[in-house]
């Protein structure tokens, strides 16, 4: 039972949590951007490479490094929206889909200019696992931070789309872009705040992926199919649903190697990413709005 | 005092011209209905003031100041409020952020404004909490409008309010309508149902094949053989 | 005489051969995109499964992985078009109706996918130690006459397919697929069975796309689960045939040559730079690599540059007898003028 709990529960919820930040963000762009944007993994990979340099440079822990490198993505973000997709706002919206593919292959390539293709641990040394309720359930301190950073970001924004003002707009923009611009809402402005937020949420997600495992600059490309399908399960343009969506695939995926059945692993490990892909298939097939009836373009 | 006049327009999609030298006015304080047969460009009328396609000749004037070809965020934020015809509520958003958003370029406190809207339209209030998308159409309509007057705009332009209503709530909405311009806004309006529209008209214009046809007063229109006959039926 | 030989060794087996490889796999695109607007993020699976199931229904017994089938090379050759045409009915069934944006999204993960079991069935594939040893058609031929017939089939094929799809292109069928990508809701108006043909399209693209990785089988003469990297693949095949005119074959043909011959040459040009440089003081390290990422870095950047400032492509779309839409560009479906 406790094995159960410590060895494939808490790692899927570990997962989940990271598939959601993920997802949160592809959900928020493709609702108001109307787009799939292929380039969210990098952006989360490159996010976790700022926070290693910064970690380089400065000595800080990871989750202090990531502050700044938010920033630096949020900013590249605007610089490449303005670069590469503002140009087919108005085009059909394939274009920035292929728009996105390029960015993807241009952000990782740059990496490995940079960096190389070596993945390397981003904490070092082995984390020992801290014992709850006599011993019963036990995970490193690395979880915690992972499931605590990723309760903080999810309140902030959940703050930010039901409270401000901007993130009401945000939401009205996903909603009817035509009935925003009719409305006043200036949809650039929104377009910019929902990149600040999209390229936030991605780097909170690559540097917890990269504390949880390592730093591999094929991280973000990994992450894109689960991603992808954590937001239509939770349905387009539902953030939350995309969050409740990550937690529901990364459990899955952990829980599809227990061995439910006899003593060998329901599924062999190395398939994990295809629990996402099946789930994704079911839903395009049986209900293409998600769980929480979000758009269909 | 003229509000909003539309003086001589050519307007159309790309190169297709849908409006041929088309004239309006709205003076202050009035009710001015556009009536016509499908396809006559009476919503194309109402889109051209609101920026949405290309005028190419002729002038669009709000109060003293040329507003010809504005996009459509500028036009709000000089005072002019649109509903259209369908998808006028973020259906999402629940009622109450429906009104906030009509108040987007306002920078001053809207709340007494919101707490008017919601004495007009005591229906709204009640479900303030609730989605925009779970109300009926009579509804939403009334969202839509009381979103649009959140701005206390100079004129509020309504793309037929009651299509695709039941005739209950279609009187409803005129009643409502009604009640509006008798806060001192003006409204111009296109509407299907033309005889009820023109009950409430001050003025009237019947547009055919995107040209004018007829203006009068609501009465006068109503009493036109050649309008009774093209759009009353029968029996009007 | 030996460089003059290593010349044409070089514009034999790379420029043409890997040229012409490219070119089948940038016309099979052009159906899905070109004609009828699909988005195939996924083109380096249906090259892997073409691959895969080429070597293993060619190759002679081998202990570590399925085979030993031994049939003659044409005919594996087609089983491959096969059973990606049959992979591609499957996704294209389940997402061919939803917008494009979710075909990329299950293209990608179903190349994503078939990259997994083919390195985890060892059984079947030797796994991440991929096949090798997969026999080339004309090798039993005298160097360098085999390479050369080796071509020589590559680019008839490229003809024949060529020819098959201009044809198609002046069929009505070809004259639908456009129309449902210029306009889909006219084509629904007027009874047209759009996602039939949106299905046949991808399916007929797909078993081109099976077909060029068979040819690669048999280049590398190996083929593992790593062998090419999907998004660069993928990506190449892209830039190929936006750069050359999508919705033109000729252009797609022209567009897989002359980015192959950039691609490749540029290749050759990492490989003679320093191994240390120093920039500003800074020596910089690993010189010929980084410039092999910069390299895919730069053809991203093409790829952007073409789609916004170019992007008829260099043979644009030409579209005869459609009334009024003349002048489109073949990569802007639904936008209607």
């Amino acid at each position: 039972m406790w094995e159960f709990v410590n060895f494939y529960f808490i790692p899927g919820l570990v997962l989940g949590c990271i598939y959601a930040l993920g997802a949160l963000g592809i959900s928020l762009t493709f609702g108001i951007l109307r787009f799939a944007n292929f380039a969210h993994g990098e952006i989360m990979m490159l996010g976790a490479y700022f926070t290693f340099t910064i970690m380089g440079l400065t000595g800080w822990h990871p989750l202090v490094a990531a502050l700044p490198s938010m920033a630096l993505a949020a900013l590249l973000m605007l610089y490449l929206d303005r670069q590469f997709f503002r140009p087919f706002r108005d085009s059909p919206t394939i274009m920035l889909v292929i728009a996105s593919f390029g960015l993807m292959l241009m952000i990782r390539s740059a990496v490995w200019v940079f960096y190389g293709t070596q993945s390397k641990p981003l904490l070092r040394g082995f984390q020992r696992p801290t014992q709850y309720l006599d011993g019963a359930i036990q995970f490193p301190d690395k979880h915690l931070w992972i499931f605590l950073t990723t309760i903080v970001i999810m309140l902030a924004i959940w703050y930010l789309l039901t409270r401000t003002k901007i993130g009401k707009a945000m939401r009205a923009v996903s909603d009817s872009p035509e009935l925003a611009k009719l409305t006043g809402i200036p949809v650039e402005t929104v377009i910019r705040a929902t990149w600040i937020v999209a390229a936030c949420s991605a780097v909170a997600a690559g540097v917890l992926l990269a504390i949880d495992s390592q730093l591999d600059s094929l991280m973000g490309f990994k992450m894109l199919l689960p991603m992808f399908a954590s937001a239509i399960l939770g349905g387009i343009g539902r953030p939350f649903g995309a969050v409740l969506g990550g937690l529901v695939i990364g459990v899955a995926e952990e829980l599809s190697a227990y061995p439910w059945i006899g003593v060998e692993p329901l599924l062999n490990p190395a398939y994990k990413t295809g629990m996402a892909f099946a789930i994704m298939v079911v839903m395009l097939i049986w209900r293409p709005s998600g769980l929480f009836k979000g758009r269909v373009f | 005092m003229t509000v909003l006049a539309l003086e001589h327009i050519d307007a159309g999609y790309g190169d297709t011209a849908i409006l041929h030298d088309i004239s309006l006015q709205v003076e202050r304080g009035e009710i001015v209905v556009v009536i016509g047969p499908n396809g006559a460009g009476k919503s194309t009328a109402l889109k051209s003031v609101f920026g949405l396609l290309n005028i190419t000749a002729g002038r669009v004037v709000l109060e003293e100041s040329e507003i010809t070809n504005t996009p459509p965020e500028q036009v709000v934020r000089l005072g002019v409020c649109y509903v259209p015809q369908t998808g006028n509520v973020f259906v999402n958003l629940s009622v109450q952020e429906n009104l906030e958003m009509g108040a987007f370029v306002r920078s001053d406190d809207f709340r007494p404004r919101l707490d008017e809207i919601y004495a007009m339209f005591p229906d709204l209030a009640e479900k303030r909490r609730q989605p925009a998308g779970s109300l009926s159409g009579g509804q939403r309509q009334m969202v839509a409008m009381g979103k649009a007057l959140m701005l206390e705009p100079k004129i509020l332009l309504l793309d037929e309010p009651t299509a695709g209503l039941s005739p209950k709530y279609r009187g409803e909405i005129f009643q409502t309508v009604k009640a509006i311009n008798a806060t001192g806004v003006p409204i111009l309006m296109v509407e299907q149902n033309a005889k009820q529209a023109l009950g409430i008209a001050d003025r009237a214009y019947v547009l055919v094949d995107g040209e004018n046809r007829h203006t009068g007063t609501g009465p006068e229109l109503l009493a036109d053989q050649e309008v009774a006959r093209m759009f009353l039926g029968a029996k009007g | 005489m030996e460089e003059l030989a290593g010349y044409g060794n070089y514009i034999v087996s790379s420029l043409l051969t890997m040229g012409g490889i490219y070119a089948i796999l940038t016309l099979g695109l052009n159906i899905q995109w070109g004609f009828t607007g699909l988005f195939n993020a996924g083109i380096a699976g249906f090259i892997a499964v073409g691959a895969y199931v080429f070597a293993i229904l060619t190759k002679g017994p081998a202990a570590e992985h399925l085979g030993g089938y031994d049939l003659p090379l044409p005919l594996g050759a087609i089983a491959a078009m096969i059973v990606a045409a049959i992979i591609a009915w499957a996704i294209g069934k389940i997402c061919i109706r939803l917008r494009s944006d979710y075909l990329a999204i299950a293209t990608i993960g179903i190349a994503e996918i078939l990259r997994l079991i083919l390195k985890n069935e060892t059984w079947a594939t030797n796994g991440p130690r991929g096949i090798s040893g997969v026999d080339k058609a004309f090798e039993w031929l005298p160097r360098p006459w085999g390479d050369i017939a080796f071509m020589v089939t590559i680019l008839l094929t490229v003809l024949v397919i060529y020819l098959l799809l201009e044809r198609a292109w002046r069929s009505p069928w070809g004259r639908l697929t456009t129309a449902i990508r210029d306009n889909e809701d006219s084509a629904r108006a007027a009874g047209k069975d759009v996602e039939t043909f949106r299905l046949q399209s991808f399916v007929i693209g797909a078993a081109i796309m099976g077909l060029a990785g068979a040819y690669l089988a048999q280049v590398q003469k190996f083929i593992g689960p790593d062998s090419t990297d999907p998004t660069t693949t993928t990506f190449l095949a892209w830039v190929m045939l936006i750069a050359g005119g999508s919705g033109n074959n000729r252009g797609a043909v022209l567009g897989a040559f002359l980015l192959w011959t950039v691609w490749s040459a540029t290749q050759i040009v990492t490989g003679w730079l320093p191994q240390e440089i120093i920039v500003f003081g800074h020596p910089i390290e690993n010189v010929p690599v980084r410039s092999t990422y910069l390299r895919i870095f730069l053809i991203g950047l093409v790829l952007q540059i073409v789609l916004q400032r170019y992007s008829a492509g260099i043979l644009p779309e030409t579209r005869p007898a459609v009334a009024g839409k003349s002048g489109k560009t073949g990569l802007e479906p639904g936008r209607t003028t």
